[in-house]
């Protein structure tokens, strides 16, 4: 049996509708990304004519310094966070998993995920005047750890959830001390979900502008990607941007199967 | 080698686990308090001040940035905003539904690569997602051109920097936070209880009616509060996609930090969202609570 | 297991190490220098320090408020150069964030036109240095209007084939001063009557709004989005390089004067280097090179004349005089009025 039970209680005039609408919904979510791959390579870079094909707006982009500087900050910004978010999560993860559920201090965790960015960002840049920091990138490093990490927590919960707890308890009855259990235990079992934490982390604290803009020190030095990618798009139609999609598309749909691949093999 | 209490699982005495989840969360929560909850109780503080002609703080109590809110500019911009959230919640929901039943009822095989193929364009840069939409929306665009040459119209129709281009906007940048929790609150259903249903002669739609929705509604709660509150702090879509030409409460916020330097008034304004957030989130908590109790949430 | 709980601290301080060496923010050994973006050549920076040593890095920001909003927060740390706009240049001297220039160090100051030494939101320059001036009006495609406009109210009020391609400009003081100047009032005014009647004219003029664009309405105009906007001289400059049909016209009612400034924070760690970069701008022949490349006009009377005078017939608005300049109404801050324009602005673009 292949089929979900709810499927078979579809006939089959609903399963093709829902079939319809979801082709069209992944054409909608698609189809503007495919568009700005298409666009990349056109020479006129205009979406009104097509110039012939050509890197040319690939070359732009690599011999665009301050691109360049702010993938670079970018990359640097997301190392740390993946790294606090990630620890951060799990701890979090192992802590709500554990003992009786509380519907409140869900919902406490969910404030970080939840609450609008703006609001935020606005908050942190309030907390960190009053305490006269002198803003750089490590302050988009601690304000975007926050909220990354209650959605790190999330992925290691589902994960956490189809885990059979009695082997901890089998451990610790084996004799084995807290590190021993949790490094040889409880890791391995959940280890695909801190990967997919960590990539999720990854690809937010890559993607977010408006904390880290409201965060940012002076000065290209704390200049992160999608704050240059605003400062571009607010320039106008630049036809580098298409190649900067095209490749984003590329880099996480590689991700994601490196991510799917490792959390296949780390499968007990 | 002795073993610190604080590290993970292990087997104390004396009300062990309570400790040890005590340990485990200090360090997260504890994160969560100093850069979550006390830059939004300071924020809370600054709405209650007034503002100094060219910025800053004047330490004179006052109610006066709430009542601002409350006059008919500021309020009207508020329902504005709630209503263009609440479209974009309402359409997402109704085109994520579907979307969402159908990958969570496909073949298992199917499953995984239909959820990844949703989720992905979340992957790409939110900025640059809604720059798509400039190409393809404006007067001389991909759309406007297409329907030009096919000789549908004469005239390029105004597409971009409206209300319509911003909901559109959100509806795109959002799909996948509505889709994933459907999905999540789906595939949960037990085959059991749909096999009860329709042995009690329940037909499709009914037993989706009175059995699916109802249960799958923690799912729905969670996704709607996701899409909802992002729309309703969001600015950049309203700036890039509205052309400036609708002010959401958002840009007032923005505008009150950078542009007007009023920060007590923006905190106010802030503070207002929270309020719906906070709102929002004890509805939800009383959802799942409820479906803890009848059972069909874990 | 032990070991590995040893490796696994190290592993961890090792990380915090690099950590802090990455992320930390250097003591400021160089200058740093806010400007728009694009607003001056891209190498501008890299010769600087080639002649003079000193290390010179480059922020950007989209307008004046932004960059306003920074430096209230932060005290202006961080930052040594910025350049803001005449009535800025006031409301940063009023709150304490920028220093007092040394009139001995930047020599170059002497290269300037007299008006540009005697400017009333600074006289004597004795906080801010003119970069760029210039004034705004209307920047249109001159093979889809005709007659060329000469009003305001023709921008405001367009004829029906424009309803729908006209942008103007989002930042509170432009937006207000096409609406005060349209009645024949003053760009800094005060009185609540005439406020009011812009703030009217200025909400119905929002139903025939393409969109409110301060950074891309020459890019409209070239692709054909928008046939008439509201544009700073040297801005419009950029369309007409694309499309010679381009023009740009100062309507009959008048417009204002700006003037876009260089100034030195209070914070500044550096000021003699901050100092030391003005001057190097003011040297005619990097001025002229930032006239030619950025096709605005500037201030500098040695580089302006050096300039070849195959740009000022490409680009008319660059011949524009410093007298015929003066003519035109300076912008000045406005103290508390400030927060009734923010907050009529907030009404007009909020309106239906």
């Amino acid at each position: 049996m292949t089929d979900h039970p709810v499927a078979r209680l579809q006939s089959r005039g609903t399963r093709r509708w829902l079939k319809g609408h979801a082709a069209l919904v992944y054409l909608f979510l698609y189809g503007p990304i495919a568009m700005l791959a298409v666009l990349s390579f056109n020479d006129s870079g205009l979406p009104t004519s097509w110039g012939g094909f050509s890197f040319r707006w690939y070359g732009e982009l690599l011999r665009n310094p301050a691109i360049l500087h702010s993938v670079a900050n970018s990359l640097v910004v997301a190392f740390f966070v993946t790294l606090i978010a990630t620890a951060g999560g799990t701890l979090l993860a192992l802590g709500l998993e554990q003992g009786r559920p509380s519907t409140a201090l869900d919902s406490f965790v969910m404030v970080p995920m939840i609450i609008p960015d703006i609001v935020l960002a606005i908050a942190l840049l309030s907390f960190y005047t009053t305490l006269q920091f002198t803003l750089g990138l490590y302050s988009i490093v601690l304000s975007q750890s926050v909220f990354v990490m209650a959605f790190a927590a999330a992925v290691v919960r589902t994960r956490l959830r189809n885990f059979d707890r009695s082997i901890l308890e089998a451990s610790v009855d084996l004799g084995a001390d807290g590190w021993t259990t949790f490094w040889r235990v409880t890791l391995p079992a959940i280890l695909p979900g801190v990967i997919a934490a960590a990539l999720l982390s990854f690809t937010l604290s890559i993607d977010d502008f408006v904390i880290a803009y409201f965060s940012a020190g002076a000065g290209r030095s704390s200049t992160t990607f999608p704050m240059q990618i605003y400062a571009m798009i607010r320039f106008g139609v630049t036809p580098t941007i298409n190649a900067i999609a095209t490749i984003l598309v590329l880099v996480s749909v590689t991700l994601m199967l490196t991510a799917q691949r490792l959390a296949r093999e780390a499968q007990p | 080698m002795t073993v610190r209490a604080g590290t993970i699982p292990v087997a104390a005495p004396a009300d062990p686990r309570a400790r040890e989840r005590l340990l485990l969360l200090a360090g997260p929560l504890g994160w969560i308090a100093l850069f979550l909850v006390v830059p939004c109780l300071l924020i809370g503080i600054y709405s209650l001040f007034e503002r100094g002609t060219y910025g800053g703080i004047e330490w004179n109590f006052t109610f006066e940035n709430f009542r601002r809110a409350a006059d008919p500019l500021y309020f009207g911009i508020l329902i504005k905003s709630l209503w263009i959230a609440g479209l974009a919640t309402a359409i997402a929901l109704l085109v994520g539904y579907p979307a969402a039943f159908l990958i969570a009822t496909s073949p298992e095989r199917w499953q995984k690569l239909l959820l990844v193929l949703a989720v992905l364009p979340f992957w790409t840069n939110y900025l640059i997602r809604s720059y798509a939409w400039i190409v393809i929306l404006n007067r001389e665009g991909a759309i406007n051109n297409l329907l030009r040459g096919l000789g549908l119209t004469s005239e390029p129709l105004p597409l971009l920097y409206n209300e319509f281009a911003i909901v559109l906007g959100l509806v795109y940048a959002y799909l996948p936070f509505m889709i994933l929790p459907l999905y999540a609150a789906i595939s949960r259903l037990g085959a059991d209880l749909i096999e009860a249903s329709t042995d009690l002669g329940a037909d499709g739609w009914r037993s989706f009616r009175r059995i699916i929705l109802p249960l799958t509604l923690p799912g729905i709660a969670a996704g709607s509060i996701f899409v909802f509150v992002y729309s309703l702090g969001n600015f950049i879509t309203p700036d890039l996609l509205g052309g400036g030409r609708t002010v959401m409460v958002g840009n007032l916020i923005y505008d009150q930090f950078l542009t007007a330097r009023d920060w007590p008034f923006g905190a106010a304004l802030a503070f207002i969202l929270i309020g719906i957030m906070m709102g929002l989130l004890t509805l939800q908590a009383f959802l799942i609570n409820r479906a803890r109790r009848i059972g069909t949430y874990d | 297991m032990n070991r590995n709980k040893w490796l696994g601290v190290l592993v961890v301080v090792a990380i915090v190490a690099v950590g802090a060496f990455l992320l930390w923010p250097r003591p400021p050994a160089k200058i740093v220098i806010s400007n728009w973006d694009g607003y001056m050549p891209a190498e501008l920076l890299q010769n600087f320090t080639k002649e003079t040593g000193i290390e010179a890095e480059l922020a950007v920001h989209a307008t004046n408020e932004e960059i306003m909003g920074k430096v209230t927060a932060g005290g202006g740390k961080g930052y040594d150069v910025l350049f803001v706009s005449s009535p800025f240049v006031e409301a940063l001297a009023k709150q304490g964030l920028i220093a007092e220039l040394d009139p001995g160090k930047i020599p170059n100051l002497a290269n300037l036109y007299p008006e540009a030494r005697a400017l009333a939101y600074d006289p004597n320059n004795k906080y801010s240095v003119p970069y760029a001036w210039g004034t705004t009006g209307i920047c249109y495609r001159s093979d889809l209007v005709s007659p060329a406009p000469t009003s305001w109210m023709e921008l405001l009020r367009p004829a029906d084939t424009h309803k729908g391609k006209v942008t103007m400009l989002a930042t509170d003081r432009w937006l207000m001063a096409a609406g005060l100047k349209a009645l024949g009032y003053s760009v800094n005014s005060t009185n609540p009557e005439e406020i009011a009647q812009a703030k009217a004219l200025l909400i119905e003029a929002k139903q025939h709004l393409l969109a409110y664009d301060d950074t891309t309405f020459y890019s409209k105009l070239v692709s054909g989005e928008a046939s008439m906007v509201q544009a700073w001289d040297g801005w419009c400059n950029y369309g007409i390089a694309e499309n010679a049909a381009i023009k740009f016209v100062v309507p009959r009612e008048g417009s204002d004067m700006w003037v876009d400034t260089m100034v030195v924070t209070a914070a500044s760690g550096n000021r003699d280097g901050a100092m030391a970069f003005i001057d190097y701008v003011l040297r005619p022949e990097v001025h002229r090179w930032v006239a030619e490349n950025i096709l605005y006009k500037v201030p500098n009377q040695v580089a302006m004349e050096a300039l070849d005078p195959a740009l000022a017939q490409q680009y008319p608005n660059i011949a524009i005089s410093p007298a015929e300049l003066m003519a035109l109404e300076q912008l000045r801050d406005l103290g508390d009025a400030q927060k009734t324009y923010t907050q009529t602005v907030t009404e007009i673009t909020a309106s239906q």
